[in-house]
């Protein structure tokens, strides 16, 4: 009799929905069905169970070939290398429970070394312009039962989190929302015509890399200088920009949603910083709130528990080892990579092949390299050692944050089959570099 | 198990009434025993100090807004390694951060002053998966946490609509989910009512849309507890916090308690617990007429058994505060405008963080650091005062040592006075300067564990050297009979035990950490009948209001971390 | 050959992220992110016709895609890659100091190169190691 699961979360976007349902064969080791989840959630959990999934280490061989290798071999080899290293990187988490990001926390600890995560090319302008100017912010479920103006900055949920307006945003009905999408106001700003900007009752066409200007200009009507501005500013309308501040300023509750629109592109953090100015502006006159559209479903993850664990959420330097030490440009992933500085590279829970610039993979390929991730991707066909692990919310449980913060407690729901999970094999990683540091003592 | 005897310390326990004999304790299979055999392990203690385990009763240790002031505040780190005077690795991870420590540092610390248990003061249900994992990585000492109830929509109606049962079967469902320990309230009302920008400052204000008052919930919940009998009383952070002329509203709040007598089987005696009451002792009307109320306040606290605080005393220091009232880390901004975070929370509560440097220089800095020590200091019944900074709020809890310093000597606080630079000011605005008196050993063992285990209705367990307790014992490098004249000897003896024993275990030796032994989440199970009402109200606001499903909110077992759980029992 | 200086953006799209859950080294990985969204007028003044390949080389390198008029519009002067292997052969590595790549808004040479082959994602990045073993 298959089996059916419900309350499962969904293991890929920031969205981190907590109500799917998956039927699972009688045997506990196949997905049949997946309900209540967007298409790119269906496929996570078909994928999951697939007949072609790795379930054995592979370590590459003096012929470019890759060979099947046991977890203690591959565990053994991780662990050799990183004691050998003198500034080994570990980077990824973008798919990673906390429990495994903890354990990464002891590995690269105990080895002295370099620990990042996605946030490094994502949001990690959003954590430098927190450093600087703090975070307003509030739970999804304060949008959906109060919210009457939401706006979506450099932000495309329609294809990034399919599920983010119906769920939380836009369309439900809360508690002081029973009248969902009628009485809200949906303004967004994106230099594309998007299919977000399709739903809204405000398109702000803004010119490419201009947001600093915009946020500028609303700041100005915000604190009373309206009269001031120039006709047009970051290719908007001096109109448009008095109509659509207005309608901020007289939020009951409003939001602004940012994406990486802001953070990709010139100015960075400080896109996000005036962001977070605008918004303590408007809590003069308003109530308002900003969240960053955090990309995976628990990347916002190692940023809490590294700040627990060393008070810093990316970006970090153990190698000093009886302190951390955190400064992106100088510790972050991509920066390091350019100028060559690390001798060993993991990359866990992510796609760095896939997802750094060119010329920082190749500048990588240059050490050795491991891949710990469920899948075959880029980064494990480049490997020199790939592990596979289990898939969180699939093959093994753990906590998760949402983006916004909010700790989500994912099942598993399918039997694991014989592979590792991060935590297990990170733990006994750190177990060997213990023994291997007490020898070398 | 082994065995361990110490010997010829001057004991300091309040609980068994102690009062700095020469004595032997003795330990065996993690209690204190009244007597062990010859093959125990002898620590000598002679002329030296021994008491319980300290025991904090409010502290930001764990949870998503202590880590948010840690994720957004890097320059706390500026003390690290050997820099600046940071802490070398002694235990199994580096220590980091000053105000906001990791969780690390946190148990670390805790226990290099002779403190084993911790109680954090503000766990939002919604977050309390975060909250456990934190309590999983700090290590050594045993950790409860307390749900916020004050802003909480269930409560709202229960109590608006007079149902105390409701409300109760409400309150242990959650405890029981949440894994908490007791009912924290922060600024009734006035979080839900920052939710739209707004505030209450007085205990009549009305919430928007609740209709219902400050008052009707501190009641409320006052009654809720004692129907449930829990071990704690209401663990309340009154309205109108840190704003000049807050007293008055303090005094209203306290009145609140009057004629509700405690009903419970652990022998505590309080309805209501103040918490860092020195933000709530300000006179004046506004910065510039600031001055203390604690005489005011204090009086009433002298003379109602029913109540105890908690003093938070100001350090100071540079630090981060947090807490979860949302609208006056808003208005502290305001006044500072450093930068500002905040965080409202489906249904439930919110939260404020902002730095902020208690500057000596600044006039109200000093008044407020005149206020914490005078709450003490005026203080009749010190088993009802406990020692707290609200850390991090008015200080870090790091700096006990320095608070118990300047308890224990005019001579210490005359000197602090001295480096302000509007001391005369200062002086004026409070009772301070002519205050000669300096607390003693005892009372201190009172205000730092046998009071608040008490007050937290565990003193059965913590806070004690009574045959049966954890043997959680610090025992620090001064004699009693021959306190030194230089008060900064004090404060370092009190920052690093000579030993610290957790569940008979030796956590520290000669202030360096020597093992992190298991510890305990502490939590309060209620066993009563299930409410079907409540529990059809609950499955409504899920499909309705949460954006969590219900089966995903209750803390599953497996993050649950070595849980003790202390049983209440309703018919 | 003559080209146009164009603004880059790579962003997330739904077809990608499905994709990539299928798989990188998978046909639909390879349709939903080899293609560069571009304004109509921009393609007409190019040369280029509708779904054929061009050249898009940035100051870090250079890659083949198939041109698309762009169903989420941009303006003129404005083109898209959805983020994933493509679209990082042309990104620039530079971050500002913050870590973060110049992932949007760098300048491109788009031109016309109906002949030449799209690469898949496999040959993309190992190529780029040294460890392609394809033709
Ligand atoms: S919106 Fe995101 S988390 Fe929700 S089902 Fe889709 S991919 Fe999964
Ligand atoms: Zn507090």
């Amino acid at each position: 009799m298959p089996k059916v699961i419900e309350n499962v979360g969904c293991p890929y976007c920031g969205c981190s929905c907590d109500d799917v349902r998956v039927t699972v064969s009688d045997d506990g080791k196949k997905v049949l069905e997946v309900e209540n989840v967007c298409a790119i959630g269906t496929e996570i959990f078909k994928h999951g169970s697939s007949d072609h999934r790795i379930r054995s280490p592979r370590l590459r061989q003096p012929d470019g070939s890759m060979k099947d290798i046991t977890y203690d071999e591959a565990i053994e080899w991780v662990a050799q290398h990183l004691y050998k290293a003198k500034k080994p990187l570990m980077y990824g988490f973008g798919s990673t429970n906390c429990e495994g990001q903890a354990a990464a926390a002891r590995v690269m600890e105990t080895a002295g070394g370099m620990l990042d995560n996605c946030a490094t090319i994502c949001h990690g302008p959003s954590f430098l312009a927190i450093f600087d100017n703090g975070y307003p912010t509030c739970t999804l479920g304060e949008v959906k039962n109060r919210a009457d103006v939401i706006v979506y900055w450099g932000s495309n949920p329609a294809h990034a989190h399919p599920r983010h307006m119906s769920r939380y945003s836009i369309f439900p009905r809360g508690f002081f929302t029973g009248k969902g999408q009628k009485k809200r106001t949906i303004i967004v700003i994106d230099p594309r015509y998007t299919d977000t900007a399709n739903v809204a009752d405000y398109h702000l066409q803004i010119k490419q890399g201009h947001d600093y200007e915009l946020f500028d200009a609303f700041r100005m009507v915000v604190i009373g200088h309206g009269k001031d501005l120039p006709d047009e500013v970051a290719g908007i309308k001096k109109e448009k920009i008095l109509e659509v501040a207005e309608i901020m300023a007289n939020a009951r509750f409003g939001t602004t949603f940012f994406g990486m629109g802001l953070t990709h592109s010139d100015g960075r953090n400080h896109n996000i910083d005036i962001a977070i100015s605008l918004t303590r502006d408007l809590n003069k006159v308003a109530k308002w709130t900003i969240m960053a559209m955090r990309g995976h479903y628990n990347i916002a993850g190692p940023g809490v528990v590294w700040s627990w664990t060393f008070g810093f959420p990316y970006c970090l330097d153990l190698t000093k080892k009886d302190h951390a030490h955190m400064n992106p440009g100088e510790t972050s992933s991509v920066d390091m990579a350019m100028r060559d500085e690390v001798d060993m590279f993991i990359n866990i829970g992510t796609d760095a092949g896939a997802h750094f610039p060119i010329p920082a993979v190749k500048q990588l390929k240059k050490h050795p390299w491991v891949t710990i991730d469920p899948s075959i991707n880029m980064a494990s066909e480049i490997s020199d050692l790939h592990i596979p692990v289990c898939i969180c919310g699939v093959d093994v449980g753990g906590i998760v944050y949402r983006m916004d913060n909010v700790p989500i407690q994912f099942r598993k729901v399918i039997d694991n089959q014989g592979l590792l999970d991060d935590e297990t094999l990170l733990n006994r990683i750190a177990d060997r570099l213990d023994e291997l540091n007490a020898q070398g003592a | 198990m082994s065995e361990i005897i110490i010997k010829n310390g001057y004991i300091f326990d309040p609980i068994s009434g102690i009062k700095g004999d020469k004595a032997d304790i003795s330990i065996k299979d993690g209690k204190i025993t009244d007597k062990v055999s010859s093959k125990a392990e002898v620590i000598d203690a002679s002329g030296r100090t021994v008491m319980a385990g300290g025991v904090d009763i409010h502290t930001h240790i764990v949870g998503p807004k202590v880590n948010l002031g840690r994720e957004m505040r890097p320059e706390d780190k500026l003390f690290r390694g050997s820099f600046r005077g940071g802490i070398l690795k002694q235990g199994k991870h580096m220590e980091m951060g000053f105000s906001i420590p990791s969780t690390w540092k946190t148990g670390y610390s805790y226990a290099r002053m002779g403190y084993t248990y911790a109680n954090e003061a503000a766990m939002p249900p919604l977050m309390a998966p975060h909250v456990h994992e934190e309590i999983r990585d700090t290590p050594i000492i045993d950790i409860s946490a307390m749900p916020v109830f004050g802003n909480n929509w269930f409560c709202f109606e229960y109590i608006k609509n007079k149902e105390i049962e409701n409300n109760a079967a409400y309150v242990a469902w959650l405890l029981n989910a949440t894994k908490g320990f007791g009912i924290k309230i922060v600024n009734p009302g006035g979080t839900e009512a920052w939710a739209w920008g707004d505030n209450c400052v007085t205990i009549n204000d009305p919430v928007p849309f609740f209709d219902i008052t400050p008052a009707e919930i501190v009641k409320g919940l006052i009654e809720t507890n004692e129907y449930l009998g829990l071990p704690h009383s209401i663990h309340l952070h009154g309205n109108n916090l840190g704003n000049p002329g807050c007293y008055e509203t303090t005094l209203d709040t306290l009145k609140l308690a009057e004629g509700y007598k405690p009903k419970n089987k652990f022998g505590r005696e309080q309805v209501l617990h103040n918490t860092h009451i020195q933000f709530h002792s300000y006179k004046g009307d506004s910065w510039g007429t600031f001055e203390s109320g604690a005489r005011e306040v204090m009086d009433y606290v002298n003379s109602n058994k029913n109540i105890t605080v908690d003093i938070g005393a100001v350090t100071l220091d540079e630090t981060t505060t947090m807490t979860a009232d949302g609208p006056f880390e808003y208005h502290l901004n305001q006044l500072n405008h450093i930068k500002w975070a905040n965080v409202d929370v489906e249904l439930e509560t919110g939260s404020g963080i902002v730095p902020y440097i208690y500057d000596k220089n600044i006039k109200v800095c000093g008044i407020q650091w005149a206020i914490g020590l005078e709450i003490a200091l005026f203080a009749k019944d010190l088993m009802r005062v406990f020692l707290t900074t609200d850390h991090p709020n008015a200080g870090p809890f790091t700096r006990y040592p320095r608070v118990i310093k300047w308890l224990m000597s005019q001579k210490a606080r005359e000197a602090t006075l001295d480096t302000m630079k509007y001391k005369d000011k200062v002086i004026a605005a409070s009772h301070i300067a002519s205050m000669d008196k300096e607390l003693g050993l005892y009372e201190i063992a009172m205000m730092t564990r046998a009071g608040p285990a008490k007050a937290l209705g565990l003193s059965s367990m913590y806070g004690s050297l009574a045959k049966g307790a954890d043997a959680n014992i610090a025992i620090y490098d001064l004699d009693p009979t021959n306190i030194p004249s230089d008060p900064e000897l004090i404060e370092a003896a009190f920052q690093n035990t000579a030993y610290t024993l957790k569940e008979g275990v030796v956590v520290v030796k000669d202030k360096q950490i020597v093992a992190e032994p298991h510890k305990y989440t502490i939590w309060t199970k209620v066993n009563m009948p299930e409410n079907a009402q409540v529990m059809h109200d609950v499955k409504e606001k899920f499909t309705k209001n949460y954006t969590v499903n219900l089966e995903n909110y209750a803390v599953f077992d497996e993050h649950v971390h070595n849980p003790r759980a202390i049983e209440v029992e309703v018919a | 050959m003559t080209g146009k200086k164009l603004n880059m953006i790579t962003q997330r799209a739904v077809e990608e992220g499905i994709a990539m859950e299928i798989g990188k080294t998978s046909r639909e990985y390879f349709d939903a992110c080899n293609i560069i969204e571009m304004n109509e007028l921009d393609m007409k003044e190019l040369g280029i016709m509708k779904n054929t390949n061009v050249r898009v080389t940035s100051e870090s390198g250079q890659v083949i895609v198939k041109a698309v008029v762009a169903r989420q519009t941009v303006y003129p002067g404005l083109c898209h890659i959805r983020q994933g292997v493509w679209a990082n052969q042309v990104v620039p590595p530079r971050t500002q100091s913050t870590g973060a790549p110049q992932y949007s808004g760098f300048p491109v040479t788009v031109e016309p190169a109906p002949n030449e082959k799209l690469k898949t994602a496999l040959q993309l990045v190992q190529g780029a190691v040294g460890l392609w073993k394809g033709e």
